[in-house]
């Protein structure tokens, strides 16, 4: 049973956006990860992705194209990613924990391999980048088979056309990408992301969470004001890459200023 | 000479794949992320109407003919047949089109495209540079801006290349990334298609990518079988037995093969790079050393270790050096129609050194590949046998890399 629904809810009871929050897993290395994992949930992240490193992110700006690198450089194995949910899992019993990544390492065992290996491991939910909707056969079916869920992205790309087929099987929640492009770069303007939250929401009751681009608590808090969640990845990774062994404490109050701005955020647009 | 739209065919056709999901059996597909999904889905209907388009199709064939050169002769090497002493081996001469490859007549569809869709920059990745070459000139020819994407390993060993990129006008980016070859110069041209869909049109310069680009670019290149299919006819009053080319992404075997599928008593052998040999880590050869897997928007033959990262390919020819092999090419060796061959890097410098020689032909490394194959196979045929092999480049590009492996200094 996903814990992203009761994490969605719970930030929602307390009429602020989730904080969902990346990192790449096996950096700085694999024994690494978990002190960074903990930061993030001291500081105050609702929902956990973790990144499997790839050789070719090709979604993916340059933090976290090297974040990529070092993990696979420190020997990240995709046996080494399962170790860390499944101790991940062991601390954080109640924490949504959700894979992203690139579609050869999570098939390359076949997705039936996959989706049972990441349930095992305490894994509530699955974004794969290069897996659209057309191609849902490649990983969907097992998924759901093992209980997971399967979060879609959408991009201003999207057209109206075209969201139906990308909400078809979404589960855990709808994964706005705000800008075309690559992690970690530009940030969407503000208007435009409230306008396509707006259209979302209109045609899925799952929660929206917006990301890409989005740096700081300031840029947090405005999107939580309209949307469900709130995702940040490279600004996360470039502090693990600055502190390396000793990134727990930098990523704990940087997700801590982000978690406060979103506590807030709606208040002061009430005052 | 025409682009060969997809034939209705009979029910046991070879040559009506992909299916409408771009899927040539398990392999190919449209792996991208969401935010291409849509332009490539606006580029299968672009296509699927300039395949209606008669206006379309006289551009490009006019374009072919005037500006490309076409068509390429089929050239009976008589020496080198009489050398191998069996069947009689015809060359295909894709090495005399205009910018020395077949490349160029991909980039003229694909420009063609690009245009009725109202894009108006071009990017393309490139390994060796024949590509990014063919791209920038078809780019300098519509007066579009063009952006090459090339591993920095690359630029540094092919300035020849970048530097006539850069006279025909194009901005060569140096790709830092991964193993800085050609695989990461594909990775940055999606990553700056991805950020650039509204005015950008990615040529991609083999068959491979996502659908429908597998199926175009075929398309494209088949010109290259049609003529050689008409000109073996008049020449001989028959098919060949057997056809062999080089396989990297496999656009120009493809472009030879797929008018003859359906002619079951054509043999046909694709050929890959197996550099340093098979039993080492450092090969190309996809199919032979590879399983199926995803990457760059398709399904196929992958090097890669158990995990699924992706493992560096090598070979002596730049353009052969990619971790993948086309979808189609895929399929075809599953379901047995094409076999697959390595050829070694010393086999292919060999048969480099043998075309100079014996036909006055200074071959692409590519396309020696291919000519080792044949040198392995036609010694055992009957005389009144007919090979054709595609001569799918010039060499004129590599003789800075032959020089090296022969110890010579220029």
């Amino acid at each position: 049973m996903s814990r992203l629904p009761a994490a969605f809810a719970r930030a929602a009871s307390q009429d602020r956006a989730a904080l969902v929050t990346f990192v790449t897993a096996g950096d700085p290395s694999p024994q690494g990860t978990a002190a960074v994992l903990d930061a993030l949930v001291a500081g105050g992240a609702d929902v956990i992705e973790l990144g499997m490193p790839f050789t070719d992110p090709m979604a993916d700006g340059p933090a976290i194209q090297r974040a990529n690198l070092r993990a696979l450089g420190s020997g990240t194995t995709t046996a080494a990613i399962l170790d860390i949910a499944r101790d991940f899992r062991a601390r954080h019993p109640e924490v949504p924990l959700v894979l992203m990544g690139y579609a050869n390492p999570m098939v390359r065992r076949g997705p039936d391999w996959f989706a049972a290996a990441a349930r095992d491991a305490g894994v509530d939910g699955v974004i794969c980048v290069d897996i659209p909707s057309e191609e849902d056969d490649a990983l969907g079916p097992a998924l759901r088979t093992a209980g997971i869920d399967l979060i879609r992205l959408a991009t201003p790309t999207t057209d109206v056309a075209r969201l139906p087929a990308v909400l078809e099987n979404a589960s855990g929640f709808l994964y706005y990408v705000s800008v075309a492009g690559i992690t970690g770069l530009q940030q969407a303007a503000q208007a435009s992301v409230e306008a396509a939250v707006a259209h979302l929401k209109a045609a899925t009751t799952l929660p929206v969470a917006v990301g890409f681009g989005v740096r700081t608590p300031e840029q947090a808090g405005a999107i939580g004001r309209v949307a469900d969640g709130v995702v940040v990845g490279s600004a996360i990774v470039e502090l693990v890459e600055a502190h390396g062994a000793d990134a727990a404490g930098p990523v704990r109050d940087y997700v801590g200023s982000l978690a406060t701005a979103l506590a807030t955020a709606r208040k002061e647009l009430a005052a | 000479m025409t682009v060969q739209s997809t034939p209705a065919g009979s029910a046991n056709s070879l040559r009506t794949q992909p299916d409408e999901r771009g899927h040539f059996g398990q392999f190919g597909g449209r792996y991208v992320a969401e935010t291409l999904m849509p332009l490539i889905l606006d580029l299968e209907r672009e296509y699927r109407a300039a395949q209606q388009d008669p206006a379309f199709q006289a551009e490009f064939d006019y374009l072919l003919k005037q500006y490309v050169g076409r068509p390429s002769p089929l050239y009976f090497a008589e020496r080198l047949t009489e050398e191998l002493g069996g069947a009689k081996v015809y060359l295909k001469r894709e090495e005399l089109n205009h910018t020395g490859a077949h490349k160029i007549n991909n980039c003229i569809g694909q420009i063609l495209l690009a245009r009725r869709m109202g894009k108006t920059r071009i990017i393309a990745e490139t390994g060796a540079g024949q590509h990014g070459v063919a791209t920038a000139t078809v780019a300098a020819l519509f007066g579009l801006p063009c952006t090459i994407f090339m591993g920095a390993v690359d630029v540094a060993r092919q300035q020849p290349n970048v530097f006539r990129m850069k006279l025909l006008g194009a901005e060569v980016r140096a790709v830092e990334s991964g193993a800085k070859t050609l695989k990461d110069a594909m990775n940055e041209a999606l990553r700056d298609w991805v950020a650039n869909v509204h005015d950008t049109f990615y040529i991609i310069g083999t068959v491979a990518g996502p659908h429908p680009y597998p199926e175009l670019v075929r398309d494209f290149q088949s010109v290259i079988g049609n003529e050689a299919r008409a000109q073996i006819l008049e020449a001989e009053g028959r098919l060949p037995d057997m056809l062999i080319a080089p396989v990297g992404g496999g656009s120009n075997a493809i472009g030879l093969f797929h008018p003859f599928l359906d002619d079951r008593q054509v043999e046909i052998v694709g050929v890959e790079a197996a550099g340093e040999g098979l039993d080492t880590v450092r090969h190309a050869a996809s199919i032979a050393g590879g399983v199926p897997g995803v990457l760059h928007g398709n399904r196929t033959f992958l090097l890669q270790d158990e995990d699924g990262q992706i493992t560096e390919a090598h070979s002596i020819s730049a353009g052969l050096d990619y971790p993948g092999i086309g979808p189609e090419h895929a399929w075809l060796h599953d379901i047995g129609r094409v076999r697959y061959e390595p050829a070694t890097d010393a086999e292919a410098l060999a048969s480099f050194q043998r075309l100079c020689k014996l036909e006055g032909i200074i071959p692409a490394l590519e396309s020696a590949h291919a000519l080792a194959v044949a040198e392995r196979i036609v010694p055992g045929m009957a005389k009144d046998k007919i090979v054709i092999v595609n001569l799918s480049g010039r060499g004129d590009k590599d003789i800075f890399t032959v020089a090296q492996a022969l110890g010579v200094e220029l």
